[in-house]
């Protein structure tokens, strides 16, 4: 289909259009508010969410008969696909928006650039989402990467949370330099910057013989190397357990989850509309690469997280790890494992941010984030306490909880693909996870707590358990709703696959 | 001057850029290795539009010149993140600035 021009497409660029509004209004308003204790501007912020949230529905509903818009002469295309991940991508900054109200971290000073930079982070994730152009991909990506370098240094005066930022923009820029790089090549090659064209012209090309394989392959790696580092695979995966350490939780939180889910999409759009057609696949096998590069990823995050004490940072490793699960459905790209992915990163999104959300509450509570601070946990706050397993439990992938269902389409994809061995590999890396979410709980109910923290603890409020609950009942019920799967199905079942 | 040429010379960019990111002990230093490896890109972009592609078609280009702004909106974030490291560590060297680990 043709695409739009550049003024017709801007009925469908609403939502993203109205995050820039509301990024630049919290700005203003900032400058009026007196009070710096006061939350106003994070209840703006989530008023904008909220419009930005009904005009990703009515832009879809626009959509009408057709399974996809293409926008800004073939920029960006509005599609399920891309819906699917704005809405997710939406709940994941809502949540870290709530937990950014609670946290105690956060310089009171700087509220309304920290909201503003969390709106535009959203919209730079928007379009990662939905970019079908090499530029675009890029300028995407690099939106993204920017605002999370100065997001993980936020917290200006602690050298921890410099450092974080010193490490993540050293290695964002080397990988994100890398994968220009690559796309160079890919659009030399090509004469396109349009994936739908690279992938005609690709298989021309190697058909009739006027390009190597390899230098497409080496191309692929190439980007692979961005794309890899936004979703934290080895080898690129070195920055994450410091980032996460460092960063303030809220960002954490948001960085492994929505960093992650976004750098999917655009990983999935980018292999399954530029590169999965049948003569490109036959002369250009990158798929047994991705099978490797899953297995080592969620080996060297589980491994690492056995010794961990910090939880924040065990959980970066986790997360690490999690990147793995979720390569493997998309080894092969078919439309199953594509749907698998999609299905758990809504399970990954829940059970993430809910046991990121108890971090916080601990780090507020006794400012610490080791393991020791979870002693006792359960006499204290029982119903905390038993959130947090459910999600430790969720995330090991023990039935009747959503990562175990998340987990087992996953696997199904890929034993249906015939790679036995990646589907033992992550079988047994789920019994080695089992290890050290393991030791959480142990710690929560089964060790005393010091007698100080026992007497100086105070109860948790009303809203704390709300928002608790919020987490804790999808993640219980998530596996057993059809909807779920019926629409991360039918948000891949519109990719273009030439 | 063939396109080979122009390859040739961003490969070398691009490896020297990499070579200064592993190996200099200095962050300024890193900054000037991540932005020759920005610029071969920026140059391998503009010799693919002007011998692999029509002349009428600038999109090559366009995506050198967006090229540019990134590295220099890359390298504004750069130069804050060192000075808030300077501020917390008292030095710019990577190597000294290692309180996460594990």
């Amino acid at each position: 289909m043709q695409p739009l021009s550049n003024i017709e497409s801007l009925l469908y660029f609403t939502p993203e259009l109205l995050l820039v509004v509301s990024a630049i209004v919290v700005i203003l308003v900032d400058l009026g508010v007196k009070n710096r204790e006061s939350a106003t501007v994070a209840y703006l912020s989530l008023a904008g969410i909220g419009c930005v949230f009904a005009a990703v529905l009515l832009t879809h509903g626009q959509l009408g008969d057709r399974t996809s818009i293409s926008l800004f002469l073939g920029m960006i295309r509005l599609d399920a696909f891309s819906t699917f991940f704005k809405v997710l991508l939406l709940l994941a900054t809502t949540a870290t928006i709530l937990f950014s109200i609670r946290s105690e971290e956060l310089d009171a000073q700087l509220k309304g650039e920290y909201y503003a930079l969390l709106l535009a982070i959203t919209l730079g994730m928007f379009l990662m989402a939905s970019s079908t152009n090499l530029l675009m991909i890029f300028i995407s990506l690099e939106t993204v990467s920017l605002t999370s370098y100065i997001l993980a240094g936020f917290l200006t005066h602690n050298p921890r949370s410099s450092e974080a930022a010193f490490k993540y923009i050293t290695y964002g820029a080397v990988a994100s330099g890398t994968m220009l790089f690559g796309l160079s090549f890919l659009f030399g090659m090509t004469g396109t910057g349009d994936l739908g064209q690279i992938s005609t012209r690709l298989t021309e090309l190697l058909a009739a013989g006027e390009i190597y394989p390899l230098a497409v392959l080496i191309a692929i790696i190439f980007v692979l190397a961005g794309v890899g580092y936004k979703i934290a695979s080895v080898p690129f995966h070195m920055w994450s357990p410091d980032v996460y350490e460092g960063a303030p939780i809220p960002i954490t939180a948001f960085l492994s989850v929505a960093s992650k889910s976004a750098g999917f999409a655009l990983f999935i759009r980018f292999f399954y509309s530029g590169f999965s057609s049948s003569e490109v696949m036959q002369s250009v096998d990158w798929t047994l690469m991705l099978a490797i590069v899953s297995a080592l990823t969620m080996t060297v995050g589980n491994l690492a997280a056995l010794p961990q004490q910090n939880v924040k940072r065990l959980l970066a490793y986790s997360s690490i790890a999690h990147g793995g699960y979720l390569l493997m459905g998309g080894v092969l790209l078919t439309s199953e494992g594509i749907g698998a992915i999609l299905f758990y990163l809504v399970v990954y999104l829940f059970m993430n941010l809910g046991a990121f959300y108890v971090v916080v509450l601990i780090a507020n509570e006794e400012g610490s984030e080791m393991i020791e601070g979870y002693r006792g946990l359960a006499s204290r706050a029982p119903l905390v306490a038993g959130a947090m397993a459910i999600f430790l439990f969720s995330l090991t992938g023990i039935p009747p909880f959503a990562g175990f269902f998340g987990k087992w389409l996953l696997f199904a994809a890929v034993l249906e693909q015939g790679y036995y061995w990646l589907a033992f590999v992550g079988l047994l890396n789920s019994v080695v996870s089992l290890y050290y979410y393991a030791r959480i709980v142990k710690a929560m109910y089964l060790e005393a707590a010091d007698e100080e923290t026992a007497s100086t603890s105070t109860p948790f409020s009303t809203g704390t358990f709300a928002l608790l609950s919020v987490f804790v009942i999808p993640t219980i019920l998530i596996g057993f709703i059809n909807i779920f799967y019926t629409f991360s199905n039918i948000s891949v079942s519109v990719l273009p696959m030439q | 001057m063939t396109l080979q040429h122009y390859l040739v010379i961003s490969a070398i960019l691009f490896t020297l850029g990499i070579f200064a990111v592993l190996t200099r002990r200095n962050a300024i230093s890193i900054l000037m290795g991540i932005e020759l490896i920005l610029n071969s890109c920026n140059l391998n972009f503009a010799a693919f539009a002007r011998f692999m592609t029509p002349p009428e078609d600038i999109s090559g280009q366009i995506i050198a010149i967006f090229g540019i702004v990134l590295a220099a909106a890359e390298a504004a974030v750069f130069l804050a993140i060192i000075l808030a490291i300077y501020r917390e560590f008292g030095s710019i060297r990577p190597d000294e600035v290692d309180t996460l680990k594990g």
